[in-house]
This record gives structure tokens, sequence and C-alpha cells, in this order.
């Protein structure tokens, strides 16, 4: 009965979200308060309505209602709870579910903290979210019904695929989707702006903080995705250059490059046409990832199922939204004024050169994921663009950006001067020119670790010197630090920080280069050297878990004879699906990691084993949250909320247009 | 510095990015881009020694040899024609012989592949679509057959 009562309320969502496309905007054309105002009210019912469809799915998925096809294709009795909650999302109905979901809560954010926005505004933009709602429901009622009957229910569901059933799955496709979704909002304001041609620094401030969400998710959720990927895999790789991947990536350059670019327009009113591009850009791309995720063309683990209506359905979607917004924008971006102006060399050149170079990366990443489908649907023949691809164009557009940062941070409005700045950048460079010199004689290892180290350490100490600056100059008592410390805006913290975590990220990413690996069959007693460490496996288990049964390799990890850490890499059999999954052995001593997975055991216990010392490999999963962490303190600027507010107020009486 | 000297700097540094983006990417895609080819495809096209490529086909039921220390030898069948495929290092947990698989890798003198990864399916109910599709090409692909010979 629940189950009917979800669907029913899915219909109705959509019915909601197509009268919440139109009204708003009529409203906001006729100049009519009462129709703006229904906006809100909508937004609110139609998250309420899709929730009440989620959680009626994740009754059923809890219940082991096997009736449903959903339920049966993707659950099992004796599944553990937590996989029966979030395989809910794990299937592709119920992943599309939980992207609406994920939309109607940004609407309904919209609707609650956006109060003091202009209203027409707000009505559009909560219009433009019901049109993106009104087709992804429309997708997930005609194409991928979760709620559909089975006439016959059968006594045991086919369980969820072993490799999904992970604590990651509780993570990685919620933050994901709070980002991937959380751009619908800055496209939202994007098309808002363009229908009710309000293209100013009210504009760049209001959406600012979505971005910074969604940035912030995508963030996590990226670098949670790869860490999953990394432990259960069993390749010890973190990063393939998987078309998902590539996917997720390219959003997140794009909302990169927007977060920056929204700076100059709220500071200076510049590059106004630029900005409205990027948001439209972002979101187009994270359709794009969508598409490419669920419609089939790609086999991955992500790729649920391949069904063709549902791929030339989204495709459909692509093409509208995209196509849409391109054409409304072609036809306003001639009516928008030009903004401020500035010197090349300043904070809005060097902001202007990241964006550059973010989007040219971008652009990389996309032609490096879409050629190969292009080539083949044109000639037929099949080709795989990897990793040497991606190191060619991707790497050397990046390292320029690294070597940017810093002095995009100390440069000032306007006008500045480079001799200057890099004066001020001289003793991080020369740190990390003795980092550098130290790693090369202490480690040796390949030059381009060394070299990218040098890096890293030079943009981390980078991030800091304008910090360092206004804390430590003119004398340093605590007292007088914290003073000054408070003084500053949080912002300024946020951006030290989340330039630095990238670095880190770079650190992590470069120390690859000194690890060791080692592929070997391995009796039972046996010792391995690998790195500074010895390990000794020591014998295999077997154990039973809740639906699996594994053979758990025990293995010890010593360092100068005395056990530093014990280690349980194992293989898990599956018996209703019939699969197999590793479970590699991670033990992280320092920063480093020892990294083990086996297979193909014996029935005298002899095991092939893949071993793996990775030192500083922590470092590329801490750096994600350092940049999230710097993103939270930046999202936490006061100047975010009393501004809008008082923005807000000023933009109630048409200010005069700053003169030029 | 006047609005249009600044645009014409502003051109040409987009200009000299894209101009470098494009040749590393026209650089990368004439030299890092594999082919794929089913068993039959591989012996039609006759590729040079040491060019990088992906094969996939079924691995040939009753061929899987394990040639000591971690290195298997194997056939990838498309049932029309196979190839000898050696592989050191752990097969992936889904790699079973009748099954699906796509290996990466070099063709040596003696027509004997030298894959260095070899990528199973992620889940038992899907085929790679590229081994999929080369079994059409030949074929001998039966819709829901293979559903049928998973259903254990």
């Amino acid at each position: 009965m629940i189950v009917e009562t979800g669907h029913y309320a899915l219909v109705l969502a959509l019915a909601l979200a197509l009268v919440n496309s139109i009204l708003p905007v009529w409203g906001s054309i006729k100049g009519d308060q009462h129709l703006m105002a229904v906006a809100p009210s909508a937004a609110l019912m139609g998250f309420g309505l899709v929730a009440y469809a989620y959680l009626a799915l994740t009754i059923a998925h809890v219940q082991s209602d096997f009736s449903l096809i959903n339920v049966v294709e993707n659950s099992h009795s004796a599944k553990p709870l937590i996989y029966k909650i979030t395989g809910v999302w794990g299937n592709h109905e119920g992943s599309m579910l939980l992207w609406v979901l994920v939309l109607s809560v940004f609407g309904a954010a919209v609707a609650l903290f956006s109060r003091s926005m202009p209203e027409d505004l707000r009505a559009n933009v909560l219009a433009v979210q019901s049109w993106i709602a009104a087709a992804f429901l429309l997708f997930i009622l005609l194409t991928s019904n979760p709620f559909a009957r089975l006439a016959v229910a059968p006594a045991e569901g086919n369980d969820l695929n072993p490799l999904l059933q992970d604590p990651g799955l509780a993570i990685h496709p919620p933050l994901l989707y709070l980002g991937y979704v959380g751009l619908s909002i800055t496209y939202s304001f994007a098309a808002a702006a363009l229908i009710s041609g309000r293209i100013d620094a009210v504009f760049a401030r209001f959406v600012r903080p979505w971005t910074l969400i969604a940035w912030i998710s995508l963030t996590l959720g990226i670098a949670m995705g790869s860490y999953w990927a990394y432990y259960t895999l069993g390749w010890g790789g973190f990063w393939f250059w998987d078309p998902v991947e590539n996917a997720s990536l390219m959003p997140w350059l794009a909302a990169t490059a927007l977060l920056h670019c929204t700076a100059v327009m709220e500071k200076r009113e510049a590059l106004k046409i630029w900005t409205i591009f990027l948001a439209i850009l972002a979101f187009s791309l994270s359709l794009v990832g969508t598409f490419l995720v669920r419609s089939g063309v790609l086999t991955s683990v992500h790729a649920f199922a391949s069904d063709p209506t549902r791929g030339v359905f989204i495709l459909l979607i692509l093409v509208i939204f995209i196509g849409g917004s391109f054409a409304l924008f072609a036809l306003r971006a001639g009516e928008i004024k030009q903004g401020g102006l500035f010197s090349p060399v300043s904070r809005e050149g060097a902001l202007v050169l990241n964006n550059l170079l973010l989007t040219t990366c971008c652009a990389t990443v996309f032609i490096g994921t879409l050629y190969p489908l292009a080539l083949e649907a044109v000639t037929g023949e099949k080709i795989s663009v990897g990793p040497p691809f991606f190191n060619l164009t991707f790497v050397p557009l990046f390292i320029p950006l690294f070597i940017l940062m810093p002095f995009g941070q100390l440069l000032p409005w306007k006008r500045g001067d480079l001799a200057g700045v890099a004066q001020r950048l001289a003793t991080a460079f020369a740190a990390a020119l003795i980092f550098m010199a130290v790693l090369a004689a202490w480690c040796g290892g390949p030059a381009v670790s060394v070299i990218l180290s040098g890096v890293a350490f030079y943009v981390i100490a980078g991030s800091f010197v304008d910090l360092g600056r206004r804390l430590l100059g003119g004398g340093i008592s605590a007292g007088l630090l914290s003073q000054r410390a408070r003084g500053l805006p949080r912002h300024a913290f946020g951006t030290a920080f989340a330039h630095a975590g990238i670095g880190v990220t770079l650190l992590g990413l470069a120390a690859t280069g000194w690890g060791t690996e080692k592929i070997t069959a391995l009796k039972p007693g046996e010792r391995v050297e690998i790195g500074p460490y010895e390990l000794i496996f020591e014998s295999i288990v077997p154990r039973n878990g809740p639906n699996y049964s594994e053979l758990v390799g025990r293995t010890v990890i010593r360092a100068k004879g005395a056990v530093v850490a014990t280690i349980e890499p194992a293989t898990r059999f599956y018996p209703a699906r019939g699969m197999n999954r590793s479970e590699a052995g991670i033990a992280t001593l320092g920063l480093g990691q020892v990294y083990m997975s086996i297979a193909d055991v014996t029935p005298n216990g002899v095991v092939n084993a893949r071993i793996f010392w990775k030192p500083l490999v922590a470092l590329i999963w801490i750096g994600a949250l350092i940049m999230a962490f710097g993103g939270c303190l930046s999202l936490s600027d006061r100047s975010f909320r009393v501004g809008i507010a008082r923005r807000a107020r000023k933009a109630q009486t048409p200010s005069p247009q700053p003169a030029e | 510095m006047t609005r249009r000297k600044r645009r014409l700097v502003l051109i040409s540094t987009a200009l000299a990015a894209l101009g470098l983006a494009l040749g590393l990417v026209l650089i990368a895609l004439r030299d890092n881009i594999v082919f794929f080819y089913g068993p039959s495809e591989l012996a039609q096209r006759a590729p040079h020694e040491g060019q990088r490529l992906r094969i996939g086909g079924l691995v040939k039921q009753g061929s899987l040899l394990h040639e000591g220390d971690s290195t298997v030898r194997f056939a990838v069948t498309d049932t029309k024609q196979e190839v000898e495929v050696t592989y050191t290092g752990v097969l992936p947990d889904l790699f079973r012989e009748g099954q699906g698989v796509v290996a990466e890798g070099t063709l040596g003198g003696d027509k004997v592949f030298h894959a260095d990864s070899i990528l199973a399916k992620h889940d038992e109910r899907y085929m790679p679509r590229e081994v999929a599709d080369a079994l059409k090409k030949q074929g001998v692909w039966r819709e829901g057959a293979e559903a049928a010979s998973n259903g254990k």
C-alpha cells in the first residue's frame, strides 16, 4: 500500500513541478506578486512529496518487499540493514530518485534561505528548478519506475552487486549528487538572471554560497569515490581516468572555475558574460555526466542497466536544457554591460588565467572522454583513451596553475606589481628548492616525483604567505595574533586552506613515485620485504559474514623486528549472485600505507598476492578534506549572510550603474 | 591600459592556452590511443609488433593454464578465431573460463598476446560491451544466453 502512495506522490510531484514551471515566470513577467509567491511554497511541497516517495521505496527495501522488481533485483533478505537502506540508490531507478530528491532539497533550501532575494529572481530560480525536476520526474515515471510491481513475488531477491556492499555506498553517491545537483542551482540562477535581465553583483553574491556548497560536496564525493575504488578494486590504483570518473571531474573543474570568477563578478562587476556561461556549463557537464553514467553507453560498475530508451530520454533532456540555456544566453549576452577595468597583472587578471587554464583542462578531459564514443559512432572503430593521454594533456596544463596559484592570492585587485609579489613568494620558493634538494639527496627516486613534491611544497607554503603576512607583520604576541586572526575575514582562511589542500593532494600524488609493488605467490609462514617493512603471511582463515563467506589472509607487518600492524586482506564470495570480491588489507603507517590484496586461494593455503608500499598516499585524500574544510570556512564567512540581506535591500531601490 | 589593449591581451592569452591544449591533445591522440579488436579482427588486421592493443572475447573453456609464479596463459575466443594470451599478475575476481574478458597489452612476434592488464566484468550479469559487440559481429551472440548460463 505504502508503495502505491509513494508512486502517487511522485506523480503529484510531477504535476506540481509542471505548475511551478509556469506560474512564477508568468508572475514575474506580469509583475504579479501572488503568482510569484506560489514558487516557494510549491518548492517546499514538492520536496515533501519526493521525500515521501523516497521514504516509501526505502521502507520497501528495508522490509524486503519482493513484490517490487526493484527490490527483487537489488536486495536480499540476509543483506545487512545499512545496505538495505543505502542499496536504495545502488541501482538505476533508486539512484535517479535520489537525484530528484537532492534536486528538491536544493529547491526547498532556496525557498527557505533566500527570503531576502529580489522576488522576481527567486521566483524565476525556483521555476527553472521546477523545469529540471519535471523533466527528471517524467524520466523516472516513464522509463525507470522504481515502484513497478511483480505479479508473482519470488521468495528471495538477487542481492546487491557485492562491489556496492560497502560503507562507501553510504557516502559516495549522496555527496556526489549533492555536488552534481547543487550545480543545478547555479544553472537556475543563471537562467533566471538571463530571463529577468538582472545580471550584476547581487546575482554573483547569491550564487556564490550555492556554488561553494556544490563544490565542497563534489570535492568530497570524488575523493570518497577514489578511496573506495582504491581499497575495493584490489589494484592499488585510486584514479583510472575512467570515463565515469572524468564525468565527475569535469563539473568539478567547471565549478572551481565558477567559484573563482564569481569572486571577480561580485567584487568588480567584471566577467559577467563569462560567469553566466560557466554557471550554465557547470551544470551542463553534470548532465553530460549523468547521461554518460546512466544511459549505458559506457561499461562500468556505475552503469546499472542499459536500456536504450533511457539513454535517448536523457539525451533529450540534455539537448533541451543545454541547448535551451545556451540559446537564451546567446540572445541575452549582447545586452550585458561590460564591467570594471583591470590591468592584466592584477587579482582579476590572475583569476582570468585561472579560469582559462581550468576550462582548457576541462576541455581536454572532455575530448579524451567523448572522442572514443564519437569515433565509434562515426567509424565503428573501437579505441580506448587511457592514462597516457591524460598525463600528456591534463598534467602540463595543470602545473602552470599550481605555479600561479600563490601569485593570484597575493595580487591586489585592479592593478598589481608582479615583482613585489614574486619577492614575497621568494621565501616559499626558496624553501621549496631546499625541500627538493633534501628529497633528492635523501630518497633519490624519479625526478618527476622530486619536482612535483617541490611544486606541492611551494603551493602549500605560498598559500599561507598572505595570511602569515597579515597575522605576523609588525610584532608578534599571542594576544595580538588572536586579535588579528579575528579581524581577518574567514574567507581569507578558507582560500588559504583550500589552496594548501590541493598542494597536499599533489604531494600525495608525487609520492606515488617512491612506492613499491610486488606480485607474488605466498605460502603460509612466508615473509616478504616491502619498502621499509617486512610482511609475514601467517595463514588463511575461513570466516562467514551475514550474506557472504570469506577467506582471510592474516598478515603481520613488522618494522625492525617489532610488530606494527596486522592486516586481513580477504576474498569474499557472495552466494546470492555467485560473485567474488576482494577486500584489500590496508595498514596506515604514518601517512603511508601498506596495501595487500589476495586472490586465487588454493586448498593448501597458497595465495596470489599483490602488495604495495605507498608512502604518503593518505595525503591524496587528506588534501581533499583540507580543500573541503577551506570551502566550509569560506561558507561560514559573515559576509555571505550579512551581505545577502544588505545587498538585497540595496537592490530594492535600483542603484545607478557604477561609472566606468 | 585601454579596453582595447586589455581585450587584446585577454584574447591572445586565451588563444595561446587553447593552442597549447590543442597541440597536446593532437599529439596525445596520435600516440596514446589503444584500438580494440576481437580475435577475428586481430587475425585480419595484423597489427605490427609492439603496438598497444585491447583484445576481448570469451575465455575459452579449459584453456586456462597456470605457469609457475602467478603467470597464466589462456585463450580468448569469439568462437571463430582465438588468440593465446599470457599474463603475469593477479587475475580479477570475476575472471572465469567461458566468460567475457578484455586484455590490454601487445601482440608478440610469436602471435601470443602479452597482456599487462586484464579487465573482467564488474558484474556477472553484463558482458563488457566491446566483447558483446565483437561476438555479435561473428554472429555467435545470443540475447539472453548469457543470463541463462549464469543462473546458478
